[in-house]
């Protein structure tokens, strides 16, 4: 293929913008062109959470030995459809002492918000809704938002279960923003930069073959270890799927939603956790680069995409394989354990940069800069988990409620 | 339409939508239903920030009013059981006539005088302000404040926990 | 826009905030009366910066942002003390705070 063409399919999204823009009179085409960035975003999204449904009740079942959604369509991947008539078709149930306009709200202000986060997330070269300077605190913000309707959606059904699903789901948001935005702090740090497609751009060069990708430093490593940690808590993926215990709270916040109103609790968790994911790639798997310098001439939003992929399936792997933990495990584990290695991390990668000043560019220098910074995070990680197993009485287990 | 109709408009929404907030928590019953139309407040106050083009300061007033003071608001009064409890029948204090003669009074000392003092009317276009220059300001000239506000929120962090920590044994959870 | 429009909702929140502060039985909506007022200070202070003569130099902006921080600080230290009194007291009434001995 010919360099031209591949700028064209590369660009095809962004030219396909501009053609269509151009078609209006001059006033109306930033508008236009917005209109039809948004509505990209509110056709792919969705598409995608359609299919990660299919995918995660397939790979589940197979976890599980069982087949799995299997009946409509070829292998059962047009279930999603059914599913949203049936969803759409059930009868909207609100509890009679609820507070209507409060339980309404709920799930509205909830996927709202997540489709905002989505305006500054870069899914390929030039393709970003919103390119503005802080971009990364905006996307925070805006997940803080979040919280405030789980909560309204918690407290709203005058159910014990939804009101404790609720108080647990915004506990644990809020433990763990603290470590997220921490360790997300890292590669805006050392990009010096707020805008996630120049952090984008800060990642897209190679060494050789391979890319300068921030997880392939240590503080890069620990940061993102830190961050899908973080972000699995935050969008209540097991194993921190306490919030919505089954077995111990029905279905936690959204108990008392049902039909369409329950469908977008079900559509903002996912894109929750697929925006989420977003960021983590933005941040640390190079957004829309290339992990190879030969493999360049596949289109950006491809690998964007890709990396997406990816990680959805991390994600519905880790939900076939660990159990779910114990609130008072989850508390201690944020604030003892995430956030002193968060802090450190940061530290770290402070040392990092001046290091890099201090013992030149060349590949000694490199070398040990890099032993010294991963022998440091490996140390802090031993010693804490050490000490942290000590201090945890483990004995026979005591039952004081049971009795 | 011209554009500063439309701009007059989007500016007359979003004052309503800050004050209507504020009004409804300072009269609604439900201390929940007042935590919540405090936000839309809040949320607000934020658009008006970015409509300023202090975008930074706009986003930490989302980050930290809605993501953090909201709902540890929420909290306290669920903690506190006001909100499942039935509202007093009157949630007023005894000396609510007076304080709302001091705030009506207040309003229009404010207004009048604003009304009378010489205001620059037009302005340049809005400043661009990067978030580089902002750290580097906090970084350099501002530092010292910075530190001492990092310092205050530490000595905060450490004191609300202390203070509402529960003393007795019989009641550590 | 001027800079009058920005003032008068800034001064009407501050005299929302004040009524709240003023006439509400509960302790939590004296503080976020008190939140409101400091927020309507703080859209002062960013129209100021705004309409100013020198908005390059972020004087305003920085001040409202510590100010946001200072709010954050006194919001957690008030709620905590609220909390304490209820756990002692069992009532967040201010018209029942009357004693000063614990």
């Amino acid at each position: 293929m010919n360099p031209g063409m591949i700028t064209n399919l590369d660009q095809i999204f962004v030219i396909l913008q501009h053609r269509v823009a151009g078609l209006f009179p001059p006033l109306f085409q930033p508008l236009v062109a917005m209109i039809l960035g948004v509505l990209g975003i509110i056709a792919v999204f969705p598409g995608i959470f359609a299919l990660t449904t299919v995918l995660e009740r397939k790979g589940l079942g197979r976890m599980q030995n069982r087949l799995g959604p299997n009946r409509v369509g070829p292998f059962g991947f047009l279930q999603p459809i059914a599913d949203a008539i049936k969803s759409l078709t059930k009868e909207d149930i609100v509890p009679r002492t609820a507070d209507e306009i409060v339980h309404f709200l709920a799930p509205v202000v909830l996927v709202v918000a997540i489709f905002l986060g989505y305006a500054v997330l870069p899914v390929g070269r030039n393709m970003v809704l919103l390119n503005i300077d802080a971009g990364i605190l905006f996307f925070f913000a805006i997940g803080a938002t979040a919280e405030l309707s789980i909560f309204m959606a918690g407290w709203s059904s005058r159910n014990k279960y939804s009101l404790l699903g609720a108080m647990r789901a915004v506990a644990q948001m809020i433990s763990y923003e603290v470590p997220l935005l921490l360790s997300a702090v890292v590669a805006i740090m050392m990009t010096g930069s707020l805008a996630p497609t120049v952090i984008v751009q800060a990642q897209s060069g190679f060494t050789g073959i391979l890319p300068h990708w921030y997880v392939f430093t240590p503080w890069g490593f620990a940061g993102f270890a830190l961050f899908v940690v973080a972000a699995l808590a935050e969008t209540n993926r097991s194993p921190f799927d306490l919030p919505e215990g089954e077995s111990e709270l029905v279905a936690g916040y959204f108990t008392e939603y049902s039909g369409f109103k329950f469908a977008l609790f079900f559509l903002g968790e996912y894109l929750g956790m697929m925006s989420i994911a977003g960021y983590g790639i933005t941040l640390f798997l190079g957004g829309w680069g290339a992990p190879f310098s030969f493999l360049e001439f596949i289109p950006s939003w491809a690998w964007f995409f890709g990396k997406l992929f990816l990680a959805i399936c991390f994600f519905i792997w880790l939900r076939g394989t660990l159990p779910r933990l114990r609130q008072d495990q989850l508390m201690n584990f944020a604030w003892k354990f995430m956030l002193p290695l968060s802090l450190l991390n940061l530290g770290v990668a402070a040392s990092w940069r001046f290091l890099g000043e201090w013992l030149g560019t060349g590949l000694t220098g490199e070398i040990v800069r890099w032993l010294a910074c991963a022998a440091v995070l490996l140390l802090a990680y031993v010693l804490l988990a050490r000490v942290l197993l000590r201090r945890q009485k483990i004995s026979p287990r005591s039952y004081r409620y049971a009795d | 339409m011209s554009p500063a109709m439309i701009e007059g408009f989007l500016f007359g929404l979003i004052a309503v939508m800050t004050l209507a907030g504020a009004l409804a928590a300072a009269l609604l019953r439900n201390l929940v239903h007042c935590a919540l139309s405090l936000t839309v407040t809040f949320a607000g106050l934020a658009v008006l920030y970015l409509s300023l083009g202090a975008q930074f300061v706009g986003l930490s007033q989302i980050l930290v009013y809605i993501g953090a003071v909201a709902i540890l608001v929420v909290f306290a009064i669920l903690l506190t059981h006001g909100a499942g409890a039935l509202p007093h029948l009157f949630v007023a204090s005894s000396g609510w006539r007076t304080g709302w003669v001091a705030a009506v009074v207040v309003a229009f000392v404010f207004i009048g005088a604003l009304l009378r003092s010489p205001l620059p009317q037009s302005s340049g276009p809005v400043p661009q302000i990067a978030v580089r220059s902002i750290g580097q300001a906090l970084m350099g000239a501002y530092v010292l404040p910075l530190e001492i506000v990092a310092i205050l929120l530490t000595v905060a962090l450490i004191g609300a926990v202390i203070v509402a920590m529960p003393t007795e044994q019989g009641e550590s959870k | 826009m001027t800079l009058t429009p920005y003032l008068i909702v800034a001064a009407l929140l501050f005299a929302l905030g004040l009524g709240i502060a003023l006439t509400r039985r509960n302790a939590i909506l004296v503080l976020i009366g008190i939140e409101l007022m400091l927020n309507a200070a703080n859209l002062n202070l960013i129209a100021f910066w705004r309409f100013g003569a020198h908005p390059e130099f972020m004087t305003g902006m920085l001040f409202a942002l510590f100010s946001i921080a200072v709010a954050a600080a006194e919001a957690s230290v008030g709620l905590g003390l609220v909390i304490a009194w209820y756990r002692h007291s069992k009532t967040t009434d201010l018209d029942q705070m009357t004693r000063m001995k614990g």
